[in-house]
């Protein structure tokens, strides 16, 4: 994968997600490493992203890199007006390899067609965030010894959060069984579901979960927005529906973990923090090693 | 007995006829194919009738031949169009269109939020379905459908 962009999940291959998550494990074990000395990483946040950049900052400097770059656009020439591709064409003559985050969705692949280092995207509007992706791939192995045949529930907005669809391509080539769950304003989209239907992949849909918890490997939450629904009424009415409790997960396997991609608002409810099956500030954790291994394997190191 | 089209647009010695297009889609043909920026000798009549159209419109090229890869992007709005290659007055060869895998710089990416649309990026897309014509942008990923299509 060295010199490879890391743009998009589909990018990267079966095999290829593996060999990461392999890395990612070995730098869990070992986190702590001067792999990355002499390196630069550039981590350009057009938008603010405190957790994302945290998370490729803390990746890098744990292994010896350097990092430059900004947090928000008003540190950034881009408010002088400068443009995306004169930003990448400048930066990648300070750097070895640049991790963006950008409002404007196809901003990374554009980058990686025209810039001389590789780019990571950490994420281009509501399009894609492959390294969320690769480090949920990594907390499910990880809790469940295995990608294969999980079943994982996928529960609120499912419309328009990348980070689902994004880990439903992801899990497609792992055999899983998908439960969509979200009010009907929020549902998956149909061609997520046709793509499943043409792998013969299993998936139902719901509008509620609580009578069939017992069935998950993983519960993966996310934010119900209020800005999402037309109607603000029908908001008010099935935001508690998609509120996760401690008391609800009495019937959960015990392999089972909630996973969120954070951060969260209210529908995780604090006292699921408590529970067996609390995982998302691991997975915060994991996203770390995952970064590690991606950068890592992308500068040729690993 | 002779067609009514030829008596309203007149023949050509050498070149190109493009027939069967839609009378609507016209002019979305002729920009595609950059007819707009050319000196050759160009004739062309609409809003005739077609049974399978209902109105069609057809454009006489004269000393311009395509190539295919050129000729199939009006497929995009013009998936019915038949083309006859003339050489001294006669039909020489018969060619229908046929939509590309690829289809670069000629169509708008429907996504506003798209960085073909915030900078000067040529639009890329992949042809997911010829049939319904649906187009996947390279960059956003998001699907520019025929409903959608806004040609440049
Ligand atoms: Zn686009």
């Amino acid at each position: 994968m060295k010199n490879k962009s890391l743009v998009s999940i589909t990018d990267y291959t079966k095999e290829e997600y593996l060999k990461i998550l392999d890395l990612a494990a070995e730098f869990e074990a070992n986190p702590v490493q001067d792999i990355l000395k002499g390196f630069v990483v550039a981590t350009l946040f057009f938008e603010p992203s405190t957790r994302t950049r945290l998370s490729f900052e803390s990746a890098v400097n744990r292994l010896g890199g350097r990092v430059i770059g900004f947090s928000d656009a008003n540190t950034s020439s881009a408010t002088k007006g400068e443009t995306l591709r004169d930003t990448i064409l400048t930066v990648s003559n300070y750097a070895d390899l640049i991790v963006m985050r950008h409002p404007v969705e196809g901003g990374a692949r554009f980058a990686s067609e025209i810039s001389p280092v590789p780019i990571v995207n950490a994420g281009d509007g509501a399009n894609q965030h492959p390294s969320q992706t690769l480090l949920d791939l990594y907390s499910i192995r990880k809790t469940q010894g295995t990608l294969e045949n999980i079943k994982i529930f996928f529960i609120g907005d499912l419309k328009y959060g990348r980070t689902v669809h994004s880990l439903v391509m992801a899990l497609s080539q792992f055999n899983a069984t998908f439960y969509f769950i979200s009010p009907d304003e929020l549902k998956m989209p149909d061609e997520y579901k046709i793509y499943l239907d043409n792998l013969g992949l299993k998936y139902f849909e719901y509008k509620e979960f609580t009578d069939i918890v017992g069935e998950a490997d993983i519960i993966y939450m996310t934010r119900v927005q209020k800005e999402r629904f037309s109607d603000p009424i029908e908001y008010e009415k099935t935001k508690n529906a998609y509120v996760l409790r401690a008391k609800m997960l009495a019937n959960a396997k015990p392999n089972m973990k909630v996973l969120h991609p954070l951060p969260r608002v209210n529908e995780v409810h604090l006292d699921v923090d408590s529970h067996s099956s609390a995982y998302y500030f691991d997975q915060a954790q994991n996203g770390v090693y995952t970064r590690q291994a991606i950068i890592s394997s992308i500068l040729g190191i690993k | 007995m002779k067609d009514k089209k030829q008596l309203v647009v007149s023949a050509i010695k050498d070149g190109t006829v493009i027939d069967h297009i839609p009378a609507h889609d016209l002019f979305k043909v002729i920009s595609i194919l950059g007819l707009d920026h050319i000196e050759n000798y160009i004739t062309f009549g609409t809003n005739l009738e077609s049974k399978k159209l209902g109105k069609k419109a057809i454009i006489k090229i004269s000393d311009v031949f395509f190539r295919n890869e050129d000729i199939n992007k009006i497929a995009l709005v013009a998936p019915e169009a038949k083309l006859n290659v003339i050489k001294d007055y006669k039909v020489v060869e018969k060619k229908v269109v046929e939509l590309p895998d690829e289809i670069i710089a000629i169509a708008h990416c429907v996504n506003p939020m798209c960085i073909t649309n915030k900078e000067n990026v040529p639009t890329k897309f992949q042809v997911v379905d010829k049939k319904k014509v649906s187009l996947k942008c390279h960059y956003c990923e998001k699907i520019t459908d025929k409903a959608n299509l806004k040609i440049n």
